[in-house]
């Protein structure tokens, strides 16, 4: 009986890559690792007590005793010499100078030495006797998927289909063309479109695993949740690893050693890494090169898959982005089957 | 009809002349060697005939077809490729397959094939199959690379250097495979440094240098191209004696040629028993001493020094 050589191509992909360990935990290990430390280190907790120096001078001991008195303040004494350590590697927020008048020392471009001189104005002023004007009163809600882990999961959703789609197509690509098993292929009657569909074929199979491992770590760990349709973003997901696998194809279409397919695989894959809104939100980037960063695959893919898992959008709306992530996948495998170096 | 036919065959790389306008006919079920030292061309020259490598220049049929008809890649090309088996030089099949899952995936590319277990038999590598192809010593990977090649009941077979790097038994089983896949009718062109493999393989050889053929015949006929069948070496002690010049070693009984190489001089000779004792009396009468003293049946590997003044292993 004649076996399929697709379907042959295709478990020859699969095996190459499930019986190298390394592979397995870069592609499965390594995201769920990061999205742990990353969710650990990042989780909501406020601000916590903020740590105020107070020069030593006369009056400190009351200024001081004021400050401890609000709960967000942390205060403690200070020689001149300790306080100018303190403030200047970060361990205090700010600085207060007893004498008439007070004196606050603090860098403004820090938010947390804003947000204590704020604080510490207050309880020092209420010390000394001012009375509250208007009467409030504080609802605090955390609202899921606001956290900063609602915010990573689809981020690195994005980076681990970008670096699986290079890494797993580019590497095999180059690494059979340097052992010289293309050309060896290229000596039989296997065809061409067979070998470059085992490469998505392998990458739609491992791709569910993929996504499984990391939505559902979010999950189990942190409680994030899909709230837009599993059926797009498995639609998502395929589209972008259809993508990504594309790009792969092009960057190792014509490289003829693993150490220059690495190269361009960094040099293709770094700017997305920081740019494209893994770790934190692209639009801290100057306006001027919004336009460069949006037009960039991994920018569209993780905006979408933002928009699906913590906004729920439906499809429909999301058509910029997708076009963005399906134009780069198109264009990328049309120039690489023109130049693919077959030998 | 010829299996394979080509005229005017030229590549050139940057620097070299690969392969400098070759002729070459193989007739069906024979098995043609091609010979050289390293850097002759025969990869090139062979990855021509394969369909692998686009040469400057010249024309190539194989089983009465050309390469490139429907276009490159195109269907007759396969067609084509359905009926070669090609092992090349420098192919690393994946180290994280199997034997049976390599032979598998070659043999899935074939309308017509062998069954897994029929051409792991043929190369002897039944008990290796569930091992990975990593852990294979050099000689089964040589063994698979054959089986693959092999697997598709190919009528034209291309081996290039099928046995470089084995050990004498390893060799003499890869021998067998190749008769007995010519025993059931197929064609094989090999490339090898071997003399003793051609000459006991091959019904013609094709000896190259500096990418052109620079003779042609059966084992036989070039050995016997020599004039004589056998070849006397000796060496002398350093500043004994003097050394005899080329012209008297030459006019000594039964010697056919004379070969002064920097450290010993070849006799090509038609009759050891006169030749040998003829030089003994020469040197003694000279003074010299004799370091070394060997006679062997002349083979390829003469006619290859004859020919370019090199040695072949070395050149
Ligand atoms: N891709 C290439 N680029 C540049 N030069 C090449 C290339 N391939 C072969 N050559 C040169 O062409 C010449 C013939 O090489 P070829 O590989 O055909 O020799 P060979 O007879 O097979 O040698 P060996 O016995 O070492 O395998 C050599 O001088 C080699 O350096
Ligand atoms: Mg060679």
């Amino acid at each position: 009986m004649r076996d399929r050589p697709l379907v042959q191509l295709t478990l020859a992909r699969m095996r190459e890559f499930y019986r190298e360990p390394e592979a397995i935990f870069w592609v499965f290990g390594f995201p769920l690792v990061l999205a742990f430390a990353l969710g650990i280190a990042f989780r909501n907790r406020g601000p916590g007590e903020l740590k105020i120096g107070v020069l030593r001078a006369p009056g400190d001991s009351v200024i001081a005793a004021a400050l401890d008195r609000s709960p967000a303040l942390a205060a403690a004494v200070l020689d001149s010499g300790e306080a100018r350590t303190q403030f200047r590697t970060g361990r205090i927020a700010l600085l207060v100078v007893p004498g008439d008048p007070l004196v606050y020392r603090y860098d403004s471009t820090r938010t947390e030495s804003r947000l204590a001189r704020l604080e510490a104005d207050e309880a020092l002023q209420r010390a000394r006797g001012r009375p509250d004007v208007a009467s409030v009163r504080d609802e605090r809600v955390t609202e899921p998927g606001s956290r900063y882990i609602d915010f990573l999961i689809p981020g690195l959703l994005g980076m681990n289909l970008m670096g699986s789609g290079l890494w797993g197509v580019g590497f095999s690509v180059v690494q059979a063309r340097t052992k010289k098993l293309l050309k060896r292929f290229m000596a039989t009657p296997m065809r061409r479109s067979h070998y470059l569909l085992s490469f998505i074929l392998s990458r739609l199979l491992f791709l569910f695993l993929e996504i499984a491992a990391l939505v559902g770590f979010g999950w189990l760990m942190f409680g994030v949740a899909v709230r837009g349709s599993f059926g797009a973003l498995a639609l998502i997901t395929v589209l972008g690893a259809l993508s990504f696998a594309g790009l792969g194809m092009l960057v190792a279409s014509r490289a003829r050693t693993i150490e220059a397919v690495s190269g361009l695989m960094n040099l293709v894959m770094l700017p997305m890494w920081i740019l494209s809104g893994t770790f934190f939100s692209y639009s801290r980037f100057p306006d001027a090169m919004q336009p460069f960063v949006k037009a960039l695959p991994l920018t569209a893919l993780n905006d979408a898959l933002r928009a699906v898992m913590i906004d729920g959008t439906g499809l429909v709306r999301l058509g910029a982005p997708l076009a963005i992530v399906a134009g780069w996948g198109a264009v990328s495998v049309g120039v690489a089957l023109k130049i693919f170096r077959w030998r | 009809m010829a299996a394979i036919r080509c005229s005017g065959l030229v590549k050139r790389y940057a620097d070299v002349v690969a392969v400098a306008g070759l002729e070459l006919t193989v007739a069906a079920g024979e098995c043609f060697g091609l010979l050289g030292p390293n850097g002759a061309g025969k990869t090139t020259t062979i990855e021509i005939l394969e369909g692998l490598t686009e040469p400057d220049a010249g024309d190539v049929e194989l089983l009465g077809m050309r390469w490139g008809g429907g276009g490159a890649g195109g269907a007759a090309d396969r067609a084509l490729r359905e009926r070669l088996g090609i092992q090349l030089q420098e192919t690393q099949l994946a180290d994280k397959l199997t034997v049976a899952e390599t032979v598998r995936l070659f043999r899935s590319f074939y309308t017509s094939s062998h069954s897994v277990d029929e051409v792991l038999a043929l190369v002897e590598l039944e008990e290796k199959r569930g091992a990975w192809v990593g852990k294979l010593s050099g000689g089964q990977k040589q063994r698979l690379a054959v089986a693959c090649a092999l697997v598709s009941r190919p009528e034209l077979l291309f081996l290039d250097e099928p046995t470089t790097g084995l050990d004498p038994q390893s060799r003499r089983q890869l021998w067998e495979v190749i008769r007995r896949f010519r025993a059931a009718g197929g064609t094989v062109l090999l490339t090898t440094h071997y003399m003793e493999e051609a000459e006991r393989l091959c019904d013609r050889v094709a000896i190259m240098d500096h990418g052109k053929v620079i003779a042609l015949g059966t084992p036989r006929e070039l050995i016997a191209s020599l004039g004589a069948e056998h070849v006397v070496e000796f060496a002398l002690v350093d500043g004994a004696g003097r050394v005899p010049a080329p012209e008297e070693l030459a006019a000594l009984p039964g010697v056919q040629a004379v070969r002064p190489g920097p450290d010993r001089t070849a006799l090509t000779v038609a009759a050891v028993h006169l030749a040998v004792p003829a030089l003994l009396g020469l040197l003694e009468r000279r003074g010299a001493e004799l370091s070394m003293l060997a006679t062997h049946h002349a083979t390829l590997e003469d006619v290859f020094v004859s020919l370019t003044g090199r040695q072949l292993r070395d050149a």
